[in-house]
Order: C-alpha cells, then sequence, then structure tokens
C-alpha cells in the first residue's frame, strides 16, 4: 500500500529540518491548514495529508471496522511517520485530531516528540461532573444534519468523490469543493468523534503539548481546554482572541505567533 | 433646481433598497466574522418571530441552529466560508422565537473587509419546510433501499455458501481441492455447486451448474445438492444417480434444467484409484497424466430436468501416480474475454503449466487465468474440483 498516495501526503518547507506534521479534523481536508503552514516552511519540513476517508485520499482504503475508533486514525498518523522515517516531529492537530495526535504520541513519543492541539477536546458528551458540551441526542442530530446536506452530495458528488472525473460538468455544481467527502464516511468520522472518551488517555502524555483554546467556540468550550491543561503532565495553555473553532482559518497570525511562541 | 431632483431620485431609491432589503422574498442576516448579527431584514424576522432587538448585536448565527446544524456549521460551513468564500444550499434548521424550528436553506457569503466595513458575512434565508420534508422522505426511502440492497446480498452470499462445502474431505492417497468465484460482482446468487462426501466404497464427487440465476435457481441448485447427497443406495453407479436427480427435478415441477457431472472413486486393494463418472448435459472431466497428455473423460448425456428418459452413461478410467482430473463448469471454458471465450486450448495450457502444483495451486492457478482473461469481472460463475494422485 502507498501511504503517500492513500493519505495524499504533501511534504515541503526545508529539507532535513525538523518535521512538522499538520493534521485536519473532522469535516474538512488538509486545506484547513493553508493559511498556517506555509509561515513554518522556512525552518520546517512540513507534512500535511488528509485522514483516509477525506479530502483526497484513496478512498478504497476505508474500512469501517478500522476507523470506528480514533486508534484507526492515529495509525494513519503513524504510518505516514513510518513512510517517510519521520522522528522528533512536532504535531498540530486540530479539533478531533488533537486526541488522534495524543493517542499516535502515546504510542510513539520518538516519531511524535511536540503536540500543538488546536481547540482539542478529549470528550464532547457532558459526563456527571465533566462538562464537554454536548448530549448524546445532540450528537444524533448532527448525524440526521449531515444526512439533510449531503442529501444532493451523495448522487451527484460520490462520482467525483469516487476518482470518476468522466462527468466534467458536475464541475460547476462543486461549489463546496474543498472539503468533500463520501457521506457514509462522514457519518461513520461523526460518530467516532463526538463518541470518543479520551479522558484517560491524556495523562498518558510525555511529550511536551501546548493547547490552543479559542473564546466562544462551540466545539470545545473553555472549561474543556482547561481540562485538557490540567490532565497533560506539563502541558501549556494558550488563551486565543480568536472566536469559533477554526482559529487556523478565522485567525491564522495569531495561531501561527502562538505556535511559534511555544516552539 | 437640477441637484434637488437628483436628491429626490436618490431618496426614492434608496426606500425603494429599503423596500427591496426589507421585505425581499427571503430572509436576509448579515453577521461578522465571528458570527454575531448586525443586520437583519423583516422577512427573516417574520420567519423566525424575532424582534430585530432580540437579534441585532446580541445573537449570534449559532445561536439560532439547532445543536447538531451548530457543530456541522463550525466543522463544515465556517471553513468553507473561509476557503472559498461562499456557500451554498446548506440544509438546517433555525429555531424560531417561540422554541419551534423551521426548515430553512442558507446560502452564504464572506465579504472581506473595506475602507468602510470590517468583514461580514451575508446570508440568504428561504424556508423550505415542503421541500425538506420531501427530501426527508427520499432519504429514508434511499435507506430503506440501501438496507434491502444490503440485505440481499448478504442472503444471496450465504446462500451460496450453503451451495459448496467450507472444506473438502480429506481422501487418505488423493489430493482434493475445490474453489469457487461467483460471477460479476457476486451480489447474485448462482447456480453452481459442488460436493464431496463419502459412500460405501469409496468417495464421490458433484459438480453442477443449474440454469440461471436468482432465488428460483437457488432453490433448485439446493434441491440437486441434497438430491444427490441422498440418493438411492440400491443402485449407486453415477449413472443411476443422476437418473435419480432427473426424477427428482422432474417431481418438482420446476422450470429449470441443470448440468451436472457426479463421478465415484474407489480404492483397490493395491492402493490403485478407479474413477467411474457419469454427464448430464455437463462437459466432460480433464485428465491430464504425469506425462503431459491431455485427455477428456466422460460420454455425453442428457441434460437434467427436461425429459422423462434420459440416456447417460458410465465411463470408467484408472488414475496413476501423477494424474490430475479437473471438473470445472461452463464458467471456466465459455468464461467470455474481450478476445473471444476462455476456450479449452488456454485451459489445457494452464493446467499443463501449473501440473506440478497440489490440486489447490492447480485450482488456484485455473481460477486465476480465466478470471483476469476476464478483466477480474466474470460473465458467469466458475466452479471447479481438482484431484490429484500424489506420485
Amino acid at each position: 500500500m502507498d501511504i503517500v498516495a492513500r493519505n495524499n501526503v504533501k511534504v515541503s518547507g526545508r529539507r532535513g529540518g525538523r518535521p512538522m506534521i499538520f493534521s485536519h479534523g473532522f469535516g474538512c481536508d488538509q486545506s484547513m491548514w493553508r493559511y498556517v503552514a506555509p509561515a513554518f516552511e522556512d525552518e520546517y519540513e512540513t507534512v500535511l495529508f488528509d485522514y483516509v476517508g477525506a479530502g483526497r485520499s484513496e478512498l478504497s482504503a476505508y474500512s469501517a471496522e478500522r476507523y470506528t475508533s480514533l486508534d484507526g486514525y492515529a495509525q494513519d498518523v503513524l504510518d505516514v511517520c513510518e513512510e517517510l522515517d519521520l522522528t522528533g516531529a512536532v504535531f498540530v492537530g486540530h479539533s478531533v485530531s488533537a486526541m488522534i495526535g495524543v493517542l499516535a504520541a502515546i504510542r510513539e513519543p520518538r516519531r511524535l516528540s511536540t503536540l500543538i492541539l488546536v481547540a482539542p477536546s478529549p470528550r464532547y458528551i457532558d459526563d456527571g461532573d465533566y462538562v464537554g458540551g454536548f448530549s448524546g441526542a445532540d450528537i444524533e442530530e448532527l448525524v440526521d444534519s449531515l444526512d439533510s446536506n449531503y442529501l444532493g452530495w451523495s448522487s451527484q458528488m460520490a462520482p467525483v468523490v469516487m476518482g470518476n472525473p468522466d462527468r466534467p460538468e458536475l464541475g460547476e455544481e462543486l461549489t463546496n469543493s474543498f472539503c468533500r467527502t463520501d457521506p457514509e464516511i462522514a457519518k461513520q468520522f461523526a460518530r467516532t468523534t463526538f463518541l470518543s472518551d479520551n479522558r484517560d488517555d491524556l495523562g498518558k502524555v510525555a511529550v511536551p503539548a501546548l493547547i490552543l483554546q479559542c473564546s466562544h467556540d462551540a466545539l470545545a468550550p473553555p472549561q474543556v481546554g482547561h481540562y485538557v491543561h490540567r490532565a497533560i503532565p506539563g502541558s501549556e495553555l494558550t488563551l486565543m482572541r480568536a472566536t469559533g473553532h477554526c482559529p487556523n482559518l478565522s485567525a491564522p497570525e495569531e495561531t501561527i505567533a502562538a505556535i511559534k511562541a511555544f516552539l | 433646481m437640477a441637484a434637488r431632483d437628483d436628491a429626490q431620485v436618490t431618496g426614492e431609491t434608496l426606500e425603494i433598497l429599503e423596500d427591496l432589503y426589507e421585505d425581499a422574498p427571503c430572509g436576509y442576516l448579515s453577521t461578522r466574522g465571528d458570527g454575531m448579527i448586525i443586520r437583519v431584514n423583516r422577512t427573516m424576522l417574520a420567519l423566525t418571530g424575532y424582534r430585530r432587538q432580540d437579534l441585532v448585536g446580541r445573537t449570534r448565527i449559532h445561536d439560532l441552529l439547532a445543536v447538531g446544524d451548530r457543530i456541522l456549521y463550525e466543522t463544515h460551513f465556517a471553513p468553507l466560508l473561509a476557503l472559498q468564500a461562499g456557500v451554498k444550499e446548506i440544509a438546517v434548521d433555525l429555531r424560531c422565537a417561540d422554541g419551534s424550528r423551521v426548515p430553512v436553506l442558507l446560502n452564504a457569503v464572506m465579504k472581506e473587509q473595506t475602507r468602510t466595513r470590517p468583514e461580514e458575512i451575508w446570508i440568504g434565508v428561504v424556508a423550505a419546510s415542503d421541500r425538506r420534508g420531501y427530501e426527508r422522505e427520499l432519504l429514508q426511502a434511499r435507506q430503506r433501499a440501501e438496507e434491502s440492497q444490503r440485505r440481499a446480498v448478504e442472503l444471496a452470499r450465504t446462500l451460496q455458501e450453503s451451495f459448496i462445502p467450507p472444506a473438502l474431505p480429506r481422501v487418505p492417497g488423493m489430493d482434493v481441492a475445490g474453489m469457487y468465484r461467483p460471477a460479476g460482482r457476486g451480489d447474485e446468487v448462482g447456480g453452481d455447486f459442488y460436493d464431496m462426501h463419502e459412500v460405501v466404497d469409496g468417495w464421490a464427487i458433484a459438480l453442477g451448474d443449474v440454469c440461471g440465476k436468482g432465488v428460483q435457481a437457488a432453490v433448485v441448485t439446493s434441491l440437486a445438492r441434497y438430491a444427490v447427497r441422498a440418493a438411492p443406495l440400491r443402485d449407486s453407479r453415477p449413472s443411476a444417480v443422476l437418473a435419480n436427480l432427473n426424477e427428482v427435478l422432474l417431481k418438482e415441477r420446476t422450470d429449470r434444467f441443470l448440468t451436472a457431472v457426479y463421478a465415484q472413486v474407489q480404492r483397490d486393494a493395491r492402493d490403485r484409484f478407479r474413477l467411474t463418472l457419469s454427464l448430464g448435459g455437463h462437459s466432460p472431466a480433464v485428465h491430464l497424466s504425469k506425462e503431459g497428455l491431455i485427455s477428456m473423460i466422460g460420454h455425453p448425456g442428457t441434460v437434467l430436468g427436461i425429459l422423462e428418459s434420459v440416456e447417460l452413461h458410465d465411463v470408467t478410467v484408472d488414475l496413476a501416480p501423477g494424474d490430475v482430473v479437473v471438473f470445472s463448469t461452463d464458467g471456466v471454458v465459455e468464461g467470455r474475454g474481450r478476445t473471444g471465450f476462455f476456450g479449452e486450448e488456454r485451459m489445457g495450457r494452464a493446467l499443463s503449466a501449473a501440473r506440478d502444483a497440489d490440486a489447490a495451486g492447480i485450482a488456484g492457478r485455473l481460477m486465476d487465468e480465466v478470471v483476469a482473461f476476464q478483466s477480474g469481472m466474470p460473465s458467469d460463475d466458475i466452479a471447479i474440483v481438482v484431484l490429484k494422485i500424489p506420485e
């Protein structure tokens, strides 16, 4: 299996520089990093990729079984590291990818030796005193929303997504051409993401970690950022002025500055 | 005078523009980059029941969305807006002032900061209750269809598996292997079957092909496999077993016919094997000698399940160490590739090339070549059984 093609791996930046892996979350693909990654190319060898099932990865490599837990996604990260023989890398993970990075760094701290966790949440669903921000019913509602929004995509986009570009007339329709995805895979990724609970893994992180917490993040409220900070030994927390869940898109300068200050 | 006219026109124009905005046939919302609502039109207020002062400067677009849609907004649409400056036909539910929900479609554009105003998101809102209801029905219909399809495929696969034994029995002094590959994608039950079982004085092999596919063919295939196993003991000649199968098929009044080969292998006191077989409309077995000579075993007989009286013959051959016997369905020889049929010649060449392998190796090689000849999508089911007498 060609991992570079499977995960649509793109390497740029300084050859021989310290590797820096940018990893996207649920809902999008590596284009999430287009305003941030270039700022590190002078010093680092930047590695961007799509998880199997997202962006321009090879959908045929998707297996519902493997990707039913975040461990399957962590394996994607480690596969990419092994393929490119990366060691001592900085791993920058957004949203659910922050937890995927935590899992990968616990397994192979030699390969991922620094974690930048952008808008992380170890568990989205409330549990006793723990406030994740959502209930189980909310997550089912999300899956319904995905269904409503993929209705048009499934028939029109599927051929394009599946790599049959023999219908170029569809190009006009593809206004949402970034972050495109197969509807069934998106639903499963939603469940895997929002039903996971990685609170117990945070204490096992043995590498330096930075948590970037936005203000007004509907997905990862401030108390979640503080929770992650307390749970990862020796971690640093930066509270950002940026609002929303995607500071890498809405406030790239602030995001870049926070990461550079930490590194 | 002229100047005042201009001013009047401008005033009127402004009024028209304001009416166009406020009473447009769709709701308008403008928000800051962070989603805070800064402008809203009357149509939008009427649609949702809010007062202007409830929304402007106090509510973010997220707060108007149901929870699932809010996650979708953050994970999908906010990124898309940042990456491509516009999204179209986003289906969400808005939460109204009275707690009810209204299904809408949103179009949004990101307007970059200018000299006179900061970055804004302009959102058009169209109520879509009827359309969304219809879409939901479509979605449910599709989900039901997918579920039925999944069940049908699973049923086909399970049923098919019952037509071939999970593993062939171990036969002392003889190496045997069976292989099966459904046509195309394998989502329909085919009519091929094979079986091997112990009989009073040796071993019996049955391999056949029921005409057609699908449920009707499956019923006949199942019947055939069990009829052969349960053949009466009073006359155990292969031709008698097939004649009995013919009677069973006619009695069942099925309109399907089948072709089959039935063989028995006996081992004598000096450990030599003797093979007796009968063909019911089926192609002969292929015999490959140690020296590499290829010959056919069997005398043509009548197809089963059509006529009351059938003509069936028993043919007996002695097998020597190193001999290979191959039974197959017409999916092999009649496998259709771009250049015509797979044919007996290609089959002979494939078997000769594989003859030093064990029975499973020979069956595998033949199967691989037939499937590859048809570019991986065989036009018919393929069943192969190979016997080899080790040297």
